[in-house]
């Protein structure tokens, strides 16, 4: 939500006979700028002395085709106002209906992160004069009704220790609109495209479990992940799909009591959160340092210069006289739906990353990169049960794969090999009919022309040169390198190198290496 | 018995965005004050045995099939609103400080 600054403060100084008058919608132009002191240089110092808090609020844009209470399409980007309706812009005499796929996904988000379920859940409206939504108020969830209550997300460490996060609430409310830049205007003009797009909110317990930027980094990523395998988001969050919003605070070693909390905001990287919550935790330190004390307020991050900017300060607590929806009727879960919807979960990452290391024996690092991508774990998996070999499908999938992937600017499931010609290309290899190095020419041969790895091998005539065939080529290396094989016979071994080398480079890859140890080895000694 | 003091009725217009003569101010009190005498009342009836309820209609919500459809043309749209800037394609409303 967007807020005037300093409205409340303002808010007195205009009379009522300006609502009427006033050319525009509304009539503040708040007179009274705040006066802004400039925090003190940043703390370099040691932050041992000092621990380190972090609440998260998460808002994740649902992955619906149709808004949260009309039918406008639920996209991004395009033109302004082309996507809004006598609902969603408020309009006198509309009503507002559910839409049964975001309710679904904060149900299933909200299970797939162990939250209880309000089997009857209620909605309010969260009044406010920013005209981002047109209605006057946000429908939201207040109170301890919401879709799913505590919850929690296991982060796992560098170290591989894992962490519990306590999660209090998932609700379901409604995007706002965004202003549009106008800069100089006099004016803000406003895009109601996003208004009453479905929105999740996702808030962390208090006291706060995440107590370092890292935790809140790892909190952030697997919170990402449990949306994209839920199928709730597409956890965008350069687009702000997906937004991330830390309240940091910092308190003395020893003490009880939690420091003032500050909000960040503009964290569009899981990169973004670390930095800056690292950033803003040293910058609450400097100020308590230099005897100054932490204001509650909005910081945004600028990724450019690395620093969190004050947006604003929250003088008072906001009241948005929070009330129950009378437009909207509470929703009520029978067993059987809840239930329906458990059944629905896919395997999370965590379980399946556990799984693929018990079951195919892969190492843990290996197994973390296949699953950090649903559909790029679910290609491993139909590989492997294609025939592939466990080790090797995901050997192929890490390397060759992803960067001729990332070369394509495509997800590896979206190209031209699929899980089982790759299962056939690791047989091909397994069963000697082509080599290790001749396989890479001929996955990315697949992966431009789509052919399976026995057409390719065929096509281009790669298979594994006979014994004779070596037999003749390591015979004519020896014959044109007598000085070599003079020097082997007479105790120099290291030499052998260079003449494998020729024969390699003879075969062009189509050689076994053992093939070659042995006839060469044969071939000297007969010399 | 639950009262309102001047300055309560002085921070509701704040929130409305009104601002109030202290004439305003004083009838407004006496106003809600008689408003809150009425609930007084009600809260003499023992609702000890009644379930709480948010909503005056005793029925579930039904939902909608998640279904895109067709929006308002653009010109149609921005024709609700007071004032629009056409080249932006949007609805013109006070300048905001912060983002
Ligand atoms: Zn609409």
């Amino acid at each position: 939500m967007i807020t005037v600054a300093t409205a409340n403060r303002c808010a007195r100084t205009f009379s009522y006979k300006d609502v009427k008058t006033c050319p525009i919608v509304a009539p503040f132009t708040p007179p009274c700028p705040p006066v802004l002191k400039l925090s003190a240089p940043v703390y370099n110092g040691r932050m041992m002395n000092y621990r380190v808090s972090v609440g998260m609020e998460c808002h994740a844009e649902l992955l619906t085709a149709s808004k949260m209470f009309c039918s406008c399409a639920n996209a991004f980007g395009g033109e302004p106002n082309t996507r809004t309706c006598p609902v969603c812009l408020g309009l006198p005499g509309t009503l507002p209906v559910f839409n049964a796929v975001a309710v679904e996904l904060v149900v299933k988000t909200a299970l797939a992160l162990h939250c209880d379920i309000s089997m009857r859940t209620i909605f309010h409206r969260k009044n406010y004069f920013y005209p981002d939504l047109p209605k006057g108020y946000q429908v939201s969830q207040y109170g301890d009704t919401p879709i799913g209550t505590n919850g929690y997300v296991d982060i796992e460490k560098a170290d591989g220790t894992t962490k519990r996060i306590r999660i209090t609430r998932v609700h379901l409310e409604e995007d706002t609109g965004k202003s549009i830049h106008s800069d100089g205007l006099g004016y803000s003009v406003m895009d109601y495209n996003r208004a009453g797009v479905p929105l999740m909110e996702i808030v962390t317990d208090f006291p706060p479990d995440v107590e370092s930027a890292e935790e809140a980094r790892l909190y952030a990523e697997t919170l990402r992940g449990i949306l994209l395998y839920v199928g709730a988001s597409d956890g965008r969050m350069e687009q702000g799909s997906l937004r991330v919003e830390p309240n940091p605070s910092v308190r003395k070693e020893g003490t009880e009591a939690f420091g003032v909390k500050t909000e960040l905001k503009n964290l569009n990287s899981f990169r973004a959160v670390q930095l800056g919550i690292e950033y803003e935790a040293k910058r609450q330190i400097a100020q308590i340092e230099a005897g100054e004390t932490v204001l509650q307020a909005t910081y945004g991050w600028d990724a450019e210069k690395g620093v969190t900017v004050l947006q604003r300060v929250k003088e008072t607590e906001q009241e948005y006289r929070y009330f129950p929806e009378p437009d909207l009727i509470p929703i009520e879960f029978a067993p059987e739906y809840i239930e329906t919807m458990r059944a629905s979960l896919p395997e999370l990452a965590l379980d399946k990353k556990n799984r693929f290391v018990s079951e195919y024996a892969l190492p843990v690092a290996d197994a973390a990169t296949l699953v950090s991508d649903k559909a790029t774990a679910d290609f491993y998996e139909r590989a492997v049960s294609a025939g592939g070999d466990p080790k090797a499908v995901a050997n192929w999938i890490l390397g060759e794969l992803t960067r001729l992937a990332s070369g394509a600017k495509i997800a590896i499931a979206g190209g031209k090999v699929s899980p089982e010609t790759l299962a056939e290309l690791t047989r091909t290899v397994a069963d000697g009919t082509i080599t290790t190095t001749i396989a890479k020419r001929v996955l990315e041969e697949m992966w431009t022309t789509g052919e399976t790895a026995t057409a390719v091998i065929d096509r281009l005539g790669l298979r594994v040169a006979g014994a004779d065939a070596v037999a003749e080529m390591v015979a004519a290396v020896v014959a044109a390198h007598p000085d070599i094989v003079a020097k082997i016979k007479g105790g120099n071994e290291k030499v052998i190198a260079f003449l494998k080398g020729q024969v390699m480079k003879e075969a062009k890859g189509q050689a076994r290496p053992d093939d070659i140890d042995r006839l060469l080895k044969d071939a000297i000694d007969k010399a | 018995m639950t009262t309102v003091a001047p300055e309560d009725v002085r921070a509701v217009g704040a929130l409305a965005r009104i601002a109030l003569t202290d004439t305003e101010l004083d009838r407004l009190t006496h106003q809600m004050n008689d408003l809150l005498a009425q609930f007084d009342r009600l809260g003499e009836l023992d609702t000890g045995n009644i379930p709480a309820m948010s909503h005056a209609v005793p029925v579930v919500a039904r939902l909608r099939e998640d279904v895109a459809r067709p929006s308002l043309p653009r010109d149609v749209a921005l024709s609700g609103g007071s004032q629009t800037d056409p080249w932006l394609g949007g609805f013109i409303v006070p300048q905001v400080l912060a983002e």
